[in-house]
């Protein structure tokens, strides 16, 4: 018999449809992770919901989670119907896979702003680099001198998600790399956790057109490049906190709304993911060392998330009776009175 | 003097924007309202914050006529840029008002010219120096007031209605008109003609814009996700709803039982609307102009996806920004096939304020019944202006949530018919069953997409699947003839001609054809509310010899599609058009249709 969580579900249970992305995609192993976290959280498919706009990226939400409502909307459209969605049943969690082209091209606007209204949801950039469902254009994330079969040499600056979720004031940034899944899921585990808009810019290798050595978005090159600020571990609420031996400076524990954990340990450098200062100036330093920089780069719990904003009511909205929603009678004399 | 005229002529107040005149237009307005006069309020307004000139004109009419009018037969001048035209516009044998301080001549001897001695009545007032400026448009209230015959009580409760009691401004605004009252009765002799006297033909009615009905009615179709972008003549809807939701809609716990999101653009606004409708929210947004070609593309993945929202459209004129304050009825084509592939959307047409708050929850109901986006096409003169209305009046059906599975539906809908399709026609009327997300119970979740699905919203680029899901579109398009507001029609015995008409142009058509029949031309009238058209129409259609389709937009857009619905009596269609960014008068319609019915 196949093993069970703690809420009776098998790993089976946290399946989407046969993936249709071709072999090898970063993308599948990034679904392979939101299902191991999703499964090893006790989390049920039915209170969780996806989001996707267009491309090989929100393609992805179809191949895990059969169970869970989701919305493929419409290209770099994604925030917007997940804001729309996510007021509309407050209780859900909510899972948004996009990519650079969605995000950062199209969706950049769209972007910007759910950050900056903090609606609670994980919204993962898988980012290759390119265009692939159109087969193989150069991306706004593409890096200086990239050349693309049948395209030009990008001569154009890249756009950095990381720097731009900071630039709009997002409460969790972080970066990791598809070929990490370990860091892929803790991360997932504690964005999901996260009270607030929680960007994953995860470095996905396109395997058909942009998979060379000497790209950035390779698998190649992110084996060789990446550089974790620090080694990760999530502690969900509840669990108790082991407290560890450790030698003074080499640990931290950031606490997170929901009373879950990240536990950060040091390895080569002193990083504190809370430090906004710290948090722009290392990602200009990666970039211009052209390190594969991943980790939980900022994070604030504790900025109110668009629902917190709203003050909207404990019960969803989609749970209303007509009793709420509709004024009763005896108010519509005053209102006529009001109009004069 | 000769014949007294009473309760029956145009004032119009020409001013500079942005100088506060807009309180003392409503105060004249109200204060005529509450005198029993049936009156109607037009601002002409320039697309700018301050200093260009803007017009006000307020029409009595003793027989209720509340249309535009082309025609001023007084004039209240306080700008001097403004001046020259609008001595020009006043009618022979007419009154001009204006400010002293504006030294230009006065070349008409047709007219009764009335001075102001504006700065000197301020000064007299007593009201202190850094508040004149504020109150200066008062003065031509309490002139005019004084000169026609409106009572100062009934001026008095405009301005307490105005300010909400306050009693500061309302005593300060108070003593300025008063003053200037008093000032005219000592220094102005009435030589002209009009009058004003009380009547008792507004009892029991309301004043209201279009925009206020619209918010509140939609409030009282609870609704809940509202995603929003500024926009002229579009934003006042939900600022009123903003204004009137904490009251209406605060939940036992306190807390909002709405959200209420001003978007980073039209395109996240009315995304975030789909979103909140597509779980299962009360979903609205509210637009004109720019906005509504920026929605297209979600138009169409709401339309093939199946979400229940609402679009309110308070039309300006276009093509392109247009004329961003000036009204129009140009988007009906568009609100039928917005997006593209083949789209057809449902379309609401109210013609009063008391029909945008009747249609305001209407649409939710019709939204989540059909399960695809209502368009309820207002424009800036029905949604900006205050027009006389009947109260407005609570919904008198519960609301209809449609075809909603939750989690216990569910289980009675698998035991009633099998398994369950998110897109599957079990009832033969092209409505399937809908799941929202929120929903529990396991099987109930579906994958929402804009593109090709089969009946369990599966990907599928089959052709019959394709082909079956288009067709089972049409149908559910056909079914809500069944639920759509059916046109209201109006016939005079022996009469042959038809009227077809939409919107705020009801009280120009119902003038006009009082003022056909004066001509000896009885006319049908026939005011449609809604597309798809009913079988009330066609009739219409059938029964007149010639039916003449009135509507504000160049290209006679109504008319199109009535041909392509009636393609058998399409030749008996004439269209009578005009689309200059006024609202049309009586006086237009009764022309145009006399001259196109010689031909």
């Amino acid at each position: 018999m196949a093993a069970t969580n703690k809420i009776g579900l098998e790993k089976g249970d946290y399946k989407g449809a046969p993936t249709t992305l071709c072999q090898g995609c970063g993308h599948n192993s990034i679904l392979s992770q939101i299902i191991a976290a999703c499964y090893e959280m006790n989390m049920a498919p039915e209170d969780i919901v996806k989001f996707s706009g267009i491309g090989c990226s929100s393609k992805a939400p179809t191949y895990m989670l059969d169970r869970s409502f989701g919305f493929n909307g419409l290209h770099g459209r994604m925030p917007a119907i997940a804001t729309g969605a996510m007021l509309g049943d407050t209780t859900l969690t909510g899972i948004a896979m996009s990519g650079d082209g969605d995000s950062v091209s199209i969706g950049m606007g769209q972007f910007k702003h759910a950050m900056r209204r903090n609606i609670s949801m994980l919204y993962i950039i898988a980012n290759n680099g390119t265009y692939g469902l159109t087969k193989g254009q150069l991306s706004a994330t593409s890096e200086v001198g990239l050349t693309l079969k049948k395209q030009a040499t990008n001569a154009l600056q890249p756009i950095d998600i990381c720097v731009e979720a900071m630039a709009s004031n997002a409460t969790f940034v972080a970066r990791s790399f598809a070929g990490d899944p370990k860091q892929v899921k803790t991360l997932i585990k504690a964005a999901l956790r996260h009270n607030g808009t929680a960007i994953l810019d995860i470095i996905s290798p396109c395997v058909t057109f942009n998979n060379a050595d000497s790209s950035y978005h390779s698998y190649g090159w992110g084996r060789e490049n990446k550089n974790p600020i620090h080694d990760l571990s999530f502690i969900p609420a509840r669990d108790e906190i082991m407290i560890e031996d450790y030698e003074e400076g080499t640990m931290q524990d950031v606490a997170m709304h929901d009373g879950s954990v990240i536990r950060l340990k040091k390895l080569e450098r002193d990083y504190d993911p809370t430090n906004r200062m710290a948090a722009v100036q290392i990602l200009e330093e990666s970039s211009a060392n052209k390190q594969l920089l991943t980790g939980l780069i900022y994070i604030d719990p504790n900025r109110p998330s668009f629902v917190n904003t709203l003050d909207l009511s404990e019960t969803p909205l989609n749970r209303m009776t007509d009793e709420e929603l509709r004024p009763g009678p005896e108010t519509i004399n005053d209102i006529n009175v009001a109009m004069f | 003097m000769t014949d007294k005229v009473t309760n029956d002529f145009s004032i119009t107040v020409g001013t500079e924007n942005g100088s506060g005149s807009q309180t003392s237009n409503l105060t004249i307005l109200r204060a005529l309202f509450k005198m029993g006069v049936p009156v109607s309020g037009k601002n002409m307004f320039p697309s700018n914050i301050q200093g260009l000139p803007t017009w006000y004109t307020i029409r009595l009419s003793k027989d209720g006529y509340t249309a535009r009018r082309d025609e001023h037969e007084i004039v209240v001048a306080m700008n001097a840029k403004s001046f020259e035209r609008d001595l020009k516009d006043v009618l022979p044998g007419g009154v001009f008002f204006y400010n002293d301080a504006i030294k230009m001549p006065i070349e008409r001897d047709d007219i009764t010219a009335y001075p102001m001695a504006v700065k000197q009545i301020i000064k007299e007032s007593g009201i202190s120096s850094n508040l004149r400026t504020m109150v200066s448009n008062m003065v031509y209230v309490g002139v005019v007031a004084q000169m026609l015959g409106i009572e100062i009580e009934k001026i008095k409760m405009a301005l307490d209605f105005h300010f909400k009691g306050k009693e500061k401004p309302v005593s300060i605004n108070m003593t300025v008109i008063e003053a200037s009252a008093k000032w005219a009765a000592e220094n102005l002799e009435k030589t002209d003609k009009f009058f004003v006297e009380p009547m008792d033909k507004t009892d029991g009615l309301i004043m209201a814009d279009g925009n206020a009905a619209a918010a509140l009615g939609s409030i009282y179709g609870g609704v809940q996700v509202v995603g929003w972008y500024p926009i002229t003549p579009a934003t006042s809807l939900v600022e009123k709803m903003n204004a009137y939701l904490p009251k209406l809609r605060t939940g036992k716990d306190g807390k909002a039982t709405y959200a209420i999101v001003q978007a980073e653009d039209e395109l996240a606004a009315v995304g975030i609307t789909i979103g909140g409708a597509w779980s299962g929210a009360r979903s609205m947004t509210s637009t004109s102009g720019a906005g509504i070609s920026l929605m297209g593309e979600f138009a169409g993945l709401a339309y093939f996806a199946e979400v229940p929202i609402v679009i309110w459209n308070i039309q300006r004129m276009g093509p392109s920004t247009g004329l961003p304050t000036r009204t129009s009825q140009g988007d009906l084509n568009q609100a039928v096939y917005l997006g593209h592939g083949d789209t057809k959307h449902i379309v609401l047409l109210p013609g009063s304020a008391s029909e945008c708050f009747e249609f305001g929850w209407k649409a939710f109901d019709l939204a989540e019944r059909m399960q695809t986006p209502i368009f309820v096409l207002s424009d800036l003169d029905l949604g900006q202006n205050q027009w006389i209305s009947e109260p407005f009046k609570y919904p008198d059906i519960p609301m209809d949530r449609g075809k909603v599975l939750w989690e216990d539906d569910f289980e009675a809908f698998e035991a009633k018919n099998g398994d369950w399709g998110r897109y599957k026609d079990v009832d033969g009327d092209g409505i399937p069953y809908r799941t929202v997300a929120g929903n529990r119970r396991v099987g109930s979740s579906y994958f929402a997409r804009g593109t090709g699905h089969d009946a369990y919203a599966n990907y599928s680029e089959d052709p019959d699947i394709w082909m079956e899901g288009m067709n089972r579109l049409n149908t559910k398009y056909k079914t809500a003839q069944q639920y759509v507001p059916d046109a209201i029609v109006d016939n005079m015995d022996g009469a042959s001609v038809g009227i077809i008409a939409y919107g705020s142009t009801d009280p120009a058509i119902a003038e006009a054809r009082d003022l056909l029949e004066a001509e000896g031309l009885k006319t049908n009238y026939l005011r449609l509310r809604a597309l798809p058209i009913t079988d009330t129409v066609r009739e219409f259609i059938k029964e007149n010899d010639v039916i003449f389709v009135v509507e504000m937009n160049h290209d006679g857009q109504l008319r199109e599609i009535l041909s392509v619905e009636t393609p058998a009596e399409s030749t008996k269609l004439i269209s009578s058009t005009l689309n200059n960014g006024l609202s049309l008068t009586a006086g237009w319609i009764r022309d145009d249709i006399l001259a196109k019915k010689e031909i």
